[in-house]
């Protein structure tokens, strides 16, 4: 009972309706045996980090295809971080531009994964990253 | 400040540091649950179960909402939600997927939402389950719903840690003799026929009145009878009715005394959960690893029954 399970909460921010891509990932993520919290469409980046407060995870995946991402992922991280949760990974899927990968992993995203990313290698960095 | 007495003091952060840490039992959680324990105690348990897909997390959806928002001016409760899900036999990887009905409820600081995966337990909830109750109640949450995995016929473990047992029903899930078998219909204090504006619901729920008719004596006053509510989870349709029948229920048990006994028989259930669990580990500590696996291997080649290779640990 002591082992430590990695807990990932999986949301889809804004506005378009396509969480195909967010149900593959929180498969795999539960294949490869974590606990995966899924919050399903249309959060806000509030209901986002209110979540991943009371679920106390420890990692935030996002998934967005709407082009919102430069806005939505720094709201986000900018309030995990003033719930106290500044030690909470976060990472990207979805349609992001390649021009846009940098500025989000300079502002703390873990990893951008697009179309065609393989899910071995998003379990494997998320382990990585939360158990070092 | 220990993690206790921030909880107390009603920080969040900490009450969800907190209850991970009880749900991974590690000494930090044990000694906390030691330190909050005289602080529970005053929540009144509800507990939602009932096969998958009846509509459980939308209806605590729905009650949760109720609580917060009483009709009549009464003052709000505190609700917390404890929602389980099954954790995979195979990879030990779960999906907690209640949150997805309960969004209503989000950006209500006088709720608190938490997720748990099952880790193994096959009664319905987590072993550690209990424990988070505790520390919901301790933080003075006023209800705390705790909905359990999409149960079948014996999964009647919430029985053992709610004051008040909802088993939700939905159409056509199975006739009279379904509903004679034992198991979790008998653990209900309120039936649900949830679903309700779904043909068949009318069916269901003479069923289930005709199972209660069998079995319970007609002319008792100290006898609670479950009420059948029929509900419309996704439209709140039902939900004063069921909110009603909830708290007549508590009422029935403070009236009769059915709630100290309610309340002694989940204590001594939990003490004997955890007496079990320490007595085995505490017994696993005692054998070596190898004396354990001889005799295992010895069972394995039919060579001693089970009995006795029982009797061959415990010597």
């Amino acid at each position: 009972m002591t082992e430590r399970k990695i807990r990932v909460l999986i949301a889809k921010p804004g506005l378009d309706g396509h969480d195909r891509g967010a149900k593959v990932v929180a498969r795999a993520l539960r294949d490869a045996g974590m606990e995966v919290i899924y919050t399903g469409l249309r959060q806000t980046p509030e209901m986002i980090a209110e979540a991943a407060l009371q679920e106390d995870v420890d990692i935030v995946g996002l998934s967005i295809l709407s082009g919102a991402h430069m806005t939505l992922v720094p709201r986000v991280l900018e309030l995990l971080k003033a719930n106290g949760q500044e030690q909470v990974k976060v990472f990207v899927g979805g349609i992001i531009p390649d021009e846009d990968v940098p500025h989000l992993k300079g502002i703390g995203v873990t990893g951008v994964y697009g179309p065609g990313a393989f899910t071995e290698v998003i379990a494997a960095d998320i382990r990585k990253i939360v158990l070092g | 400040m220990t993690l206790s007495s921030s909880v107390l003091s009603g920080d969040r952060l900490a009450l969800a540091r907190l209850l991970t840490q009880v749900e991974n039992g590690t000494p930090v959680g044990r000694r906390a649950l030691d330190e909050l324990f005289a602080h529970a105690g005053k929540a009144h348990r509800i507990g939602v179960t009932g096969a998958p897909g009846t509509g459980k997390s939308s209806l605590v959806n729905q009650l949760a909402r109720y609580y917060r928002h009483p009709p009549d001016g009464a003052d709000p409760c505190r609700v917390a939600v404890v929602a389980v899900d099954p954790t995979s036999p195979f990879t030990g990887g779960a999906i907690l997927g209640d949150r997805v009905r309960m969004r209503d409820l989000a950006g209500d600081p006088g709720v608190f939402i938490r997720s748990m995966a099952t880790r193994g337990s096959l009664g319905g909830l987590a072993a550690a389950t209990t424990a988070v109750v505790q520390v919901f109640d301790a933080a003075g949450f006023d209800v705390i719903l705790i909905e359990t995995v999409g149960a079948g016929q014996a999964e009647v473990d919430i029985a053992r840690l709610a004051h008040t047992t909802l088993v939700v029903e939905a159409p056509g899930l199975g006739d009279d003799i379904q509903a004679l078998k034992a198991g979790i219909l008998e653990i209900a204090d309120v039936l649900v026929v949830n679903k309700s504006d779904q043909p068949g619901a009318d069916t269901a729920e003479r069923i289930l009145r005709n199972m209660l008719e069998l079995g319970h004596p007609v002319n008792s006053e100290r006898i609670w009878l479950p009420p059948i509510l029929c509900t419309v989870a996704t439209e709140g349709r039902g939900v004063p009715d069921l909110a009603a029948a909830i708290i007549r229920h508590r009422e029935f048990l403070q009236l009769t005394g059915g709630w100290q006994v309610r309340e002694r028989f989940l204590l001594q259930a939990e003490l004997e959960t955890i007496l079990h669990a320490a007595l085995v580990a505490r017994w696993r500590e005692g054998i070596s690893e190898e004396e354990y696996h001889r005799i295992l291997t010895e069972l394995v080649e039919r060579r001693i029954s089970p009995y006795q290779a029982v009797e061959r640990l415990l010597s």
